[in-house]
């Protein structure tokens, strides 16, 4: 273990652990938009650093490993003046539209302006300006947002190992984009819309359901497939208006395309709602009990007729396990046959 | 009338890409064919050279060629192909040498002061010939070391003559050998970085394009001397000619043993590769260098670790700078104690400047630290042109800063530059006049590196922007009060914030200039003038009426017909349809147009 203090309280933590991880576990809070604790550290916002003494320039405590009788202090008057600054350029460039930004009550920008109070801004100028739309189904990507903190493209090479997204000019004109600037065409599993701190990526189903004021959050299951994946539904006025994964799941807050973005089957006015029986080749509504004892009545009769064998059971994914072994229950025990197989399976 | 054929003559052709600018192909060229034309070709390899060397330095009197006829050298500037024929016939056959196209003295005084040790052999070599190199001691030093002197041995030396790093940072060089020497790991690298990429700095290209072999001999020390078995040279692809010098060097060293598998039967292999730069500066941030050679996009990463412990795919890495070394040969051959009598007692041997801006000599020069910048600019740069007064000095490209008239007493060396707010940086070196704006220069050194900012943390992405705006709209004359303030908080919030070297000293031009000149950026913003006259929309042009001739001269060249008044009548110039182009000033000849 290495002891530290850490605005003078002790700390112990274990060798290797950064300066940030060691104020995180002692409830320090330091404030950062470029780090995720499941991504190689980048020291790209600076709004981290922290004064180590003995060392005359203020460190990034997200990339700097801890070290034994290190006397650390998170938020001097020069250090928070810095943050500000930083804050503040970050502001000069970013579109001041939080009355419509659909991350507004859950942006990690806005937040920070509010604590620092980042309202008059001593600095003015070019703002970046990007004419085009990404036109792919799924991901809004509104680049003059992005304040390129580079987690989506760390998650997308580090977790998702697609690499669909770098950084391409320099300087002011640093932007992130898919090769050649074309529209996003990838797995589209939205790791980047997770991490994203601010509204540059969202989800394009998301746009004006509901901000996360209004949201009611419902932990459950992704029906979607056999992993069992935990997502979150942000449920407003019973309605699903956007899918995330907190990082406890077994899933580690990571999800698939489906499981992500897939949810508005749910809500369909598609849907059925009512069974329907077709009679000479046209469907009727009908209720539940007629629809039943329609099912049984003809499974009794091809039982009868031809054997069990000759009824076959295919099992859906998007059922939860208990559906699906009811259903391989009913096919065995109530039918009398092995035929049950899964679309899974595949 | 003297036989050529008998005499013993060499002709040494300026070929740096300075010389070759200025025609050195052509010129040499027609030295071959009118040498061969007077019969003498049949005996041009014994008794008469002619080749290509190196970049000498005085790039501004290019083409220089030198004539050496038994002995006796003679310098000629600004030779072109035309007057080859002359010095044939006066020079090579009648033995007088054309003194009017000889150099001058100002040619002898631009090198009397210098102390050429990574120079020493450029401009006097064949840069293109390893035996040009082995005639003068090359490659000695790599087979002590490699046959007689044990890593720690080597190290202990290069320790001792105080050699530090000439890319700016100005590290001690034996120090980091030693500390990754001492990392245990599978794999090593060295890697020479030759990513020059500072406005007006020619270093390290002139020492490649001059002598390619001391670089690939030094290198192939600090291989030894750390254990590593494979290097890279990170070159920028912008440099051609040093490219194609150094990759022929690295096929007559590996011809001759000196590279490759058990060099000089030594059992110690080593191997280097080149890796060209695709012209980003920042590329020569060492982080950002190794993620390049990797095939990254180049964007500096965090220290620590540092690429010593940590560096090209994960392994202990030594970076060190071109000069750096070409220093190691000779300081080797020479000995510590000998490279340790230059300089002063922190900032030992030589240094490399381009010497540049309103100078006489402009050029690249090799000068000992600890000399005073004032016999810099006076005795080897001649003065400044047109006799005007000197304002200040830049040192270290667009991380460095500006150094007034009033300290041209200091010395040369790490650690007073760094006194004054400067740095020696990689070794450019601006003059400035009076007619420098000092404003204007900032904003230039901001121009630059806002633009080569890999964009990676935000107060360089962001922050030299705003420097540059508000510099911007000082120099147009829309400078508010407090901007002065708001420059000098945000250049120190930056250079405390970002994350690589880039970032930390891009504001060093801004604060320099302002701790200096503060009432230059006063009169922009205040007065709305600029004491200069360099910022176009601070300026207003008027006729002198007691000096106009009414020449007409102005108004002839006037692109906006601004101008107005009868032949030899007093002119007037409008200033609401004035372009403020100076065209005015130039032309006229008696003064009469006033600038301010």
């Amino acid at each position: 273990m290495i002891h530290l203090t850490i605005n003078g309280l002790p700390v112990s933590v274990p060798e290797g652990t950064t300066i940030l991880d060691a104020a995180r576990s002692a409830d320090i809070p330091i404030p950062t938009l470029c780090h995720h604790p499941k991504l190689t550290p980048y020291g790209g916002c600076r709004l981290c650093i922290v004064e180590v003494k003995g060392i005359n320039r203020p460190v990034t405590s997200c990339t700097t490993p801890v070290a034994a009788d290190m006397e650390v202090a998170t938020t001097t008057p020069a250090i928070e003046g810095m943050r500000k600054t930083i804050l503040e350029l970050i502001l000069s460039d970013h579109p001041n539209d939080c009355m419509v930004c659909e991350k507004a009550g859950d942006c990690a920008l806005q937040e920070l302006a509010y604590f620092y109070g980042v309202r008059e801004n001593r600095f003015d100028g070019e703002r970046r300006c990007y004419a085009g739309k990404d036109r792919n189904p799924f991901i809004d990507r509104d680049m003059e947002k992005c304040i390129l903190c580079g987690k989506c493209v760390r998650v997308c090479e580090e977790v998702q190992g697609v690499g669909a997204i770098d950084i391409a000019y320099r300087g002011f004109n640093a932007k992130i984009c898919p090769p050649f600037e074309k529209d996003l065409s990838c797995e589209f599993c939205g790791q980047c819309v997770s991490v994203c701190p601010t509204g540059a990526l969202t989800g394009k189903a998301w746009t004006q359901r509901g901000r996360q004021k209004d949201i009611k959050e419902v932990d459950t299951i992704c029906p979607y497939c056999g992993c069992g994946c935990g997502i979150t539904l942000h449920v407003r006025r019973n309605e699903i208006v956007r899918v995330s994964s907190r990082e406890e799941t077994i899933n580690e807050g990571w999800l698939c395309p489906k499981g992500r973005f897939g949810y508005t089957f749910v809500n369909s006015p598609e849907r059925l709602h009512v069974p329907l029986i077709k009679e000479k080749g046209v469907f009727r509504e009908a209720g539940w009990d007629e629809a039943m004892s329609l099912i049984v009545s003809k499974l009794g009769k091809i039982k009868k007729k031809y054997g069990p064998d000759a009824i076959g059971g295919l099992a859906s994914a998007r059922c939860t396990n208990e559906e699906n072994y009811l259903f391989q229950k009913f096919m065995r025990a109530v039918i009398g046959t092995n035929n049950i197989d899964h679309c899974a399976r595949l | 009338m003297r036989d050529p054929v008998k005499s013993n003559l060499t002709i040494r052709v300026c070929m740096g890409t300075g010389g070759i600018a200025a025609g050195g192909v052509e010129v040499m060229a027609v030295f071959a064919d009118r040498l061969a034309g007077r019969g003498i070709r049949a005996d041009i390899r014994k008794h008469c050279s002619i080749h290509k060397v190196g970049c000498r330095g005085l790039c501004a009197k290019d083409v220089l060629v030198d004539v050496i006829l038994n002995g006796d050298k003679t310098t000629y500037q600004f030779i072109k192909p035309d007057m080859v024929e002359r010095i044939i016939e006066e020079h090579v056959v009648g033995g007088n040498p054309v003194l009017e196209w000889a150099v001058g003295e100002d040619y002898h005084q631009f090198h009397d002061k210098q102390v050429k040790v990574v120079l020493s052999d450029c401009g006097n070599i064949n840069p293109e010939e390893i035996d040009s190199y082995i005639s003068v001691g090359g490659y000695n030093a790599l087979e002590r070391v490699i046959k007689k002197m044990t890593p720690a041995e080597t190290i202990a030396l290069i320790k001792k003559s105080g050699l530090r790093g000439r890319g700016g940072a100005g590290f001690p060089t034996g120090v980091k050998w030693e500390i990754c020497r001492s990392v245990e790991a599978s794999r090593k690298y060295i890697i020479c970085n030759a990513d020059e990429g500072d406005p007006g700095a020619f270093m390290d290209r002139s020492v490649i394009e001059g002598n390619p072999h001391a670089v690939i001999e030094g290198m192939t020390v600090g291989a030894s001397a750390i254990g590593a078995d494979k290097g890279y040279v990170y070159i920028r692809a912008e440099y051609p000619l040093a490219v194609e010098r150094l990759k022929n060097a690295l096929k007559q060293a590996r011809e001759r043993s000196f590279l490759g598998k058990n060099i000089l039967g030594s059992g110690f292999s080593f191997d280097i590769r080149i890796k060209l730069g695709a012209g980003a500066f920042v590329c020569g941030e060492e982080t950002a260098l190794i993620a390049s050679i990797e095939g990254l996009r180049g964007m500096p990463r965090a220290k620590p670790p540092f690429p010593v412990h940590k560096g090209l795919w994960g392994q202990p890495t030594v970076i060190n700078n071109v000069e750096t070394l070409a220093n190691i040969p000779y300081i080797i051959r020479n000995g510590a104690e000998w490279y340790a009598s230059y300089g002063t007692e922190k900032s030992k041997g030589t240094k490399v400047f381009a010497l540049t801006g309103k100078i006489r000599n402009s050029g690249l020069i090799e000068v000992p630290m600890g000399i005073p910048l004032r016999e810099i600019i006076y005795d080897i740069g001649g003065g400044i042109e047109n006799n005007r007064k000197i304002k200040a000095v830049q040192t270290g490209g667009p991380s460095g800063g500006c150094i007034p008239a009033e300290l041209l007493d200091i010395t040369v060396d790490f650690e007073s530059l760094a006194r004054v707010g400067s740095i020696v940086g990689s070794g450019g070196m601006v003059v400035l006049d009076e007619t420098d704006c000092m404003v204007n220069i900032a904003k230039f050194f901001l121009q630059f590196t806002q633009s080569e900012s890999c964009g990676k943390c935000v107060p360089c992405r962001i922050g030299t922007k705003r420097l540059l705006e508000i510099l911007e709209r000082v120099t147009e004359g829309k400078g508010r009060l407090g901007d002065i303030e708001l420059l000098e908080s945000l250049a120190n919030d930056i250079k405390a914030t970002s994350l690589c070297g880039l970032g930390q000293t891009a504001p060093n031009p801004v604060l320099s200039t302002i701790k200096y000149f503060r009432d230059e950026f006063e009169a922009h913003i205040t007065k709305k003038k600029c004491p200069a006259g360099v910022c176009r929309d601070l300026l207003s042009f008027v006729v002198l009426k007691d000096f106009c001739k009414g020449c007409g001269a102005c108004k002839r060249v006037c692109p906006a017909g601004a101008v107005t008044g009868e032949r030899k009548q007093v002119h007037v110039i409008d200033p609401e349809v004035c372009v403020k182009c100076g065209a005015c000033y130039d032309a006229c000849k008696f003064k009469a147009i006033g600038k301010g």
